[in-house]
């Protein structure tokens, strides 16, 4: 099966070649076709300027790309069989909804009483069956989202790319269309590159996610593996609320003297260690408690599930962790 | 508690203002119809039509009349067109000395009348251009331009480069893209700046003044006639032509950006 998008060594870069601005920096990056893939990673880490060269709205500087096995660097984005969700959804504001949707089968000559028929089909999909007359002014931002979704899809891409989809909305309509674009994709197969820098969103939604720092991968894997296994401090620091241990405190717990994490919820209380410490900070979370222990310089974050009894601030206090918690990371 | 009502003192002084402003222009309309040829008494003695009919008979008022309409239609037209261009490279590029550049489209508007007056008189003399239609109308074209390029620049603004480069992701061509997003979302903003444009250059006298030769536009032909005692209503019958022709494109103008801006805004 060819991939449906790859990056062989692409970078971006901006401004004077003596002092470029480096927003995408030799990126190898492999997406199955059908995947939900997912782009990680905190403001200015080059995701946006990714799915750009994706698009074609961005050339690369060096590198090649190519989108179903074919190198596209010639390839202008209106003739790549590709489609964008903006994150400002740059819906058309002088066309109603209908005809936003129906704009990219108008565009290739589908006459009206057919591009319609698609528009109100595509509509229904995202259930806005009755806002076809509105015009986008007249929407709400979830509905808006919906319509660049619908407009998006109209073409039948075979790739569809999503900046940001969901940054506008509130946490409940933000959670609901999580569950709406899974299952979307799921039904229609298409490969689909979310950006996000929500990190529960990129592990809850994605089968495979990359997590990006200053225009570079930090590491790249099915959520699992990087929730579970970061392979950097970054990684473990920007995916989770887990614990980054300095390489004394791996050793002095039995490990190599490097970076390792540890869960918070993989830690237990028990009166014999091996991590002790003062109780600094508690925060009751409904689940559980987190408990922040003081050990020598470093913090050290446990999680109490909630029933078991929660030592106090200030108190001395040792927890053990599950055999196997302690991952060892391979980089810096 | 502070009332929301206007007091009276308030009341009438705005009324009084608003009279000031105003009641001019109702004596101009009023004095086209006076029986009284040579001084404006008031009341007027008596009231009459004649006049309308003295100035349709009059060849001047026709060739002046003409002139203008001209000038003011092709020194649109180029703003238009250039206006349009230019405010379209300075949204969508950035290049070295951009800043300057539109300073220097902005200048003209800025500048007295008769500096730009004398410039030109003074470049035409030196480049050995005869003074004539032309002259007139590339003195008129030069502040048409900022206005149109105000209006399209404005609409350029608010017009977010996502929504081009939505269209171009959808699969449109640079010239689909211009005309089913760029054209309708730009074209209530170039009605207005040309309407407008069209109202300044019509009622110009300072530029006029200065490039043109033996010819009177319409404003230029009213203060010649000012002087002479000679059918004086027939001067007023020309100034409510001259109203209505600059009065309804700004007004015109005015409701379209209004509703343009409405429907851009709510785009957001
Ligand atoms: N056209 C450009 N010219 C110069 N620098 C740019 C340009 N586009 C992006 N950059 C820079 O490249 C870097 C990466 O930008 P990018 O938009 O890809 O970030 P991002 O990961 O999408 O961030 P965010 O989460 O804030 O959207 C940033 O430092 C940005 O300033
Ligand atoms: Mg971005």
């Amino acid at each position: 099966m060819t991939a449906a998008v790859e990056f062989a060594c692409v970078s971006r870069h901006f401004g004077p070649v003596t002092a470029p601005i480096k927003a995408v920096d030799g990126v190898d990056l492999t997406i199955a076709e059908g995947a939900f893939f997912a782009m990680l990673g905190p403001s200015g880490s080059g995701k946006t300027t990714c799915l750009r060269l994706i698009s074609g709205f961005e050339t690369p500087t060096s590198g090649q790309i190519r989108i179903f096995g074919q190198d596209v660097s010639q390839t202008p984005p209106h003739l790549r069989n590709v489609n964008t969700v903006f994150q400002d959804y740059a819906l058309f504001p002088h066309m109603n909804v209908r005809d936003n949707v129906a704009y990219g089968l108008m565009v290739k000559g589908m006459g009206r009483a057919a591009r319609y028929g698609r528009a109100d089909e595509m509509l229904s999909l995202v259930k806005l069956d009755e806002y076809g007359d509105r015009k986008p002014g007249q929407l709400s931002g979830g509905q808006r989202q919906r319509v660049a979704l619908a407009r998006a899809l109209v073409n039948e891409p075979r790739v569809l790319l999503l900046d940001e989809p969901l940054g506008a909305l509130d946490l409940k309509l933000r959670e609901a269309m999580q569950d709406e674009l899974k299952a979307l994709q799921k039904r229609l197969g298409i490969t689909f590159v979310f950006v996000t820098h929500d990190q529960h969103e990129a592990l809850s939604m994605a089968d495979s996610l990359a997590v990006f720092n200053d225009g570079r991968i930090a590491q790249i894997g099915t959520p699992e593996q990087i929730y579970a296994q970061p392979r950097t401090r970054f990684v473990a620091d920007f995916v989770g609320s887990s614990n980054v241990l300095p390489p004394a405190m791996t050793a002095a717990l039995g490990g190599p003297a490097k970076w390792a994490s540890l869960r918070p919820e993989s830690m237990y209380l028990s009166a014999s260690g091996p991590i002790s410490g003062t109780v600094t900070a508690l925060r009751y979370l409904g689940s559980g408690t987190r408990v922040v222990l003081r050990v020598g310089e470093a913090d050290v974050a446990a999680l109490v599930p909630t029933g078991a009894p929660v030592p106090q601030i200030g108190s001395a206090s040792a927890f053990a962790f599950a055999p196997g918690a302690l991952h060892v990371m391979e980089g810096e | 508690m502070l009332s929301d009502r206007p007091s009276a003192l308030l009341k009438i002084s705005a009324m009084a203002g608003l009279l000031f402003l105003h009641l001019p222009i109702l004596l101009i309309f009023l004095y086209a119809f006076t029986t009284e040829e040579r001084t404006y008494a008031f009341p007027p003695p008596g009231l009459t039509t004649e006049w309308f009919a003295a100035a349709w008979a009059r060849p001047d008022i026709w060739e002046a009349l003409s002139l203008s309409l001209r000038v003011a239609f092709i020194a649109t037209l180029l703003a238009m067109i250039l206006g349009t261009l230019v405010s379209a490279a300075m949204s969508r590029a950035k290049f070295f000395g951009r800043e300057q550049i539109s300073l220097l489209i902005l200048l003209p508007i800025a500048l007295p009348g008769v500096i730009t007056g004398i410039s030109l008189r003074s470049a035409f003399g030196i480049m050995d251009i005869p003074f004539s239609t032309l002259t007139i109308i590339l003195g008129h074209a030069t502040f048409c331009i900022v206005i149109v390029y105000n209006n399209a620049v404005a609409r350029f603004r608010r017009l977010s480069g996502g929504v081009m480069e939505a269209s171009a992701d959808l699969g449109a061509n640079a010239f689909q893209t211009f005309w089913h997003i760029l054209l309708p979302n730009l074209g209530t903003a170039l009605l207005a700046g040309g309407m407008l444009a069209f109202a300044l250059s019509f009622d110009e006298v300072i530029v006029t003044t200065f490039t043109a030769g033996q010819q009177a536009t319409l404003p230029i032909w009213m203060l010649e006639e000012l002087i002479r005692p000679r059918q004086r209503p027939v001067t007023n019958v020309v100034a409510m032509v001259v109203f209505g022709a600059t009065v309804l494109p700004i007004l015109l103008a005015y409701y379209l950006t209004r509703n343009g801006s409405e429907t851009a805004g709510a785009g957001k």
